[in-house]
Order: structure tokens, then C-alpha cells, then sequence
């Protein structure tokens, strides 16, 4: 098998892979193919310390979902001093992550449209409802995955899975359901938790959430409720789109006004 | 290059000799980040982007180029700081790197 084909059947699969080709320096164009706790066919830089660190190095840019390029001594040399006697050989990783996750508890009429919203920005969806005439896969084709359970078994389950890029958003409305499903985000580490209900509902669920016992403000800090951006949203669609666009701009930190109005390089 | 997969398939069974052009490096505003890709048959067709179109058409040049082995594989630089760089521009300002080379390992 080619390494094309060893690393295309890798990114159809979904799993984490990354590639590191020489873009400039000794070694031109040559490649090795990083697979986490795994030996892939074997593939070279042409140096085995030079592979050993290229392999290090690409093994957290894969974590993080990074691409870029990092200069190397040819046998491997990291740091400046050790650069100066030796050609410099630039090394562009690329890692194809699996596709970041949304979770979705509460089977309404607006999941379906955030569901199809979050498959555009390329989520794998989970939907999730303890009311199994409500959460099917013919009503939710777009999701992944549909669970007819509780929050707490999902969490307990599957919750290590959820890093910074991941997000839950919790639409129930349902004391009963949403302050187990609360409990269970806070207790990961995903990088957004939407939680629906005008602000008289939060801040009754506030009071839920206390009786529960959470009533951390570092923890309370983190949801997102009312949820979304204040775009005048009103129908599903349009508040999926209020949603999704909050979840970009917690990730890249950014304050969500028209362009027009701010200043500095559109792409930071 | 994810969504060029299919098309590279395509390609290889064929026999179709092709270059891949990917974005390693970008400086200031661009489009699109490292990872982006796009690639060029040898009969000149083209799949997937780099930019926002702004300089796919010097790419496809440079592609074809590698594989009639007029040009070595290697970077090429888009932006209008840099001497060196395509007369090309991006319209955004900022500065990319690609990596062109023949798609045949």
C-alpha cells in the first residue's frame, strides 16, 4: 500500500493522522506518516533522530488540530545553537483530527435545524433525549448518533471525549433533564456549553443547580445561557445559526460585531 | 486535502500523472490556513482551493510546470511584500506558502 493510500483510508476513517513532508532543506519532498500509538508502514525524513523528533512534534500538533510548518537541524537538531553548523531542513506537519463533536440533549424542534447547522461546520452530532417517542433517527437523520437516555450515562460514558473544539449545547428546558446534563458538561473539559431558556428560566435553573450543589461561579461562568448571539433570532433555523456562530466566536476569542465596525486583518 | 481524496483516487487509477499544491505557511490575513489544498491532472483539471480565488490561476501554471519538469518541486510565495513573491497578490494583504509537487508517492 502507498503511503497516499495508507494516509487517504486513515482520513476516511476519521482517525487521527499526520503527515510530515520536507518543503525545503536536504531531503526534498521526502515523508513520514505519524499515527498515534501505532507503527504505520515504515516512511523516513531520511534521518531516524530527525523522524524520532519530527514524530514528537507532530504528535501534539495532532492534538491540537494544528498544521504548520517547524524547522530542524538535517539529523534532528531543535534548538538555535545546535541549527548553526547544520543544513536547516523545513518539515510542514499536517494533521487531519477527527471531526470536533456536538452533543445535543433535549430532542425539540430546534435540534433538528441545530443538528443540520452543526453537520455544515462539519460536527459529528450526538442528540440526545431520555423520551424514546422523541429522540429517533428518522426524526434526527442528520445526526450521527441518537440516544434515548438519560444525560448522566452519556456523560459517564463518553465524557473524556470532549476537549476544547467540542461543544454541548442543552435544550431541553427541563430541570429534570437539564441540570443532570449540566452537571455532566461541567465535569468535562468541552470548549462550549449552551444552555437554552430565557433569562427567567436560567435563573431558576440557577436555583436548580445550587440544590445540586453547583454553585461554582468558575463552573457557572462557563454556560452560555441565554444561548447564542443577539442576531434577533425567532425560528429554529435562525437561532441553530445564533448558536453555531457563538461557538465560533468562543473559539477564536473574537467579539462577534460586523466587520464594519472593527478594525486590524479580518484573519488573525 | 480531505475533500480531494476521491478525485486522487480517481486520478491514480487512471493513471493520471497530477501535482498537489498545499498551503504550509500563511503570514498576516489569508484566506485559508495551512492544510488547504487543491490539484492539478496533467490535462489540466483542477480540484479543491488555496485562496479565495485569488491565485488559484498562478497555481495551475506552477502545477503543470512541476509535472513537465520545467520547475523542481518546492515553495512558492504569493503576497505583495516580499520581492521574490508572484506578481500575483491576495486581495486580503497576507502572504502565503505552498507546497507544489508531483502527487506519486
Amino acid at each position: 500500500m502507498s503511503l497516499s493510500s495508507e494516509l487517504a483510508s486513515r482520513v476516511r476513517d476519521g482517525v487521527p493522522v499526520a503527515l510530515a513532508t520536507v518543503v525545503a532543506g536536504p531531503g526534498l519532498s521526502r515523508k513520514l506518516l505519524i499515527v498515534p500509538d501505532e507503527d504505520p508502514a515504515p516512511s523516513s525524513l531520511g534521518d531516524s533522530e530527525l523522524d524520532r523528533v519530527v514524530r514528537r512534534d507532530a504528535l501534539a500538533e495532532l492534538e491540537a488540530g494544528r498544521s504548520g510548518v517547524r524547522h530542524y537541524g538535517s539529523r534532528g537538531q531543535t534548538t538555535p545553537e545546535d541549527l548553526d553548523d547544520s543544513e536547516v531542513v523545513t518539515v510542514f506537519v499536517e494533521s487531519w483530527a477527527p471531526p470536533p463533536q456536538m452533543w445535543i440533549f433535549g430532542a425539540v424542534d430546534f435540534t433538528a435545524a441545530l443538528a443540520r447547522v452543526a453537520k455544515i461546520l462539519g460536527f459529528r452530532v450526538l442528540v440526545c433525549d431520555a423520551r424514546e417517542i422523541f429522540a429517533t433517527g428518522r426524526r434526527f437523520p442528520m445526526a450521527d448518533e441518537v440516544r434515548v437516555t438519560w444525560p448522566g450515562p452519556v456523560f459517564d460514558d463518553r465524557g473524556a471525549e470532549l476537549g476544547s473544539r467540542d461543544a454541548v449545547c442543552i435544550l431541553t428546558h427541563d430541570p429534570k433533564f437539564d441540570v443532570p446534563a449540566v452537571k455532566g458538561a461541567l465535569a468535562t473539559s468541552v470548549g462550549y456549553i449552551g444552555v437554552m431558556g430565557s433569562r427567567r428560566t436560567h435563573s431558576h435553573r440557577l436555583e436548580r443547580l445550587a440544590e445540586a450543589g453547583i454553585d461554582d461561579p468558575a463552573d457557572l461562568a462557563r454556560l452560555m445561557s441565554p444561548v447564542g448571539l443577539d442576531i434577533g433570532a425567532r425560528t429554529p433555523e435562525e437561532t441553530a445559526i445564533s448558536i453555531c456562530a457563538e461557538i465560533i466566536s468562543a473559539r477564536t476569542g473574537r467579539a462577534a460585531r460586523p466587520l464594519r465596525d472593527t478594525e486590524g486583518p479580518i484573519h488573525r | 486535502m480531505r475533500e480531494l481524496l476521491d478525485d486522487l483516487d480517481r486520478w491514480r487509477v487512471a493513471g493520471t500523472r497530477v501535482a498537489l499544491a498545499r498551503v504550509v505557511d500563511v503570514e498576516g490575513s489569508g484566506p485559508r490556513g495551512p492544510g488547504a489544498a487543491m490539484a492539478v491532472s496533467e490535462n489540466g483539471e483542477v480540484v479543491g482551493s488555496v485562496s479565495g480565488g485569488c491565485v488559484e490561476g498562478a497555481v495551475v501554471t506552477e502545477s503543470l510546470a512541476v509535472l513537465a519538469g520545467e520547475r523542481e518541486p518546492g515553495i512558492i510565495t504569493f503576497g505583495y511584500s516580499d520581492d521574490e513573491a508572484f506578481a500575483v497578490g491576495l486581495t486580503c494583504g497576507g502572504t502565503i506558502r505552498l507546497y507544489v509537487e508531483e502527487y506519486d508517492w
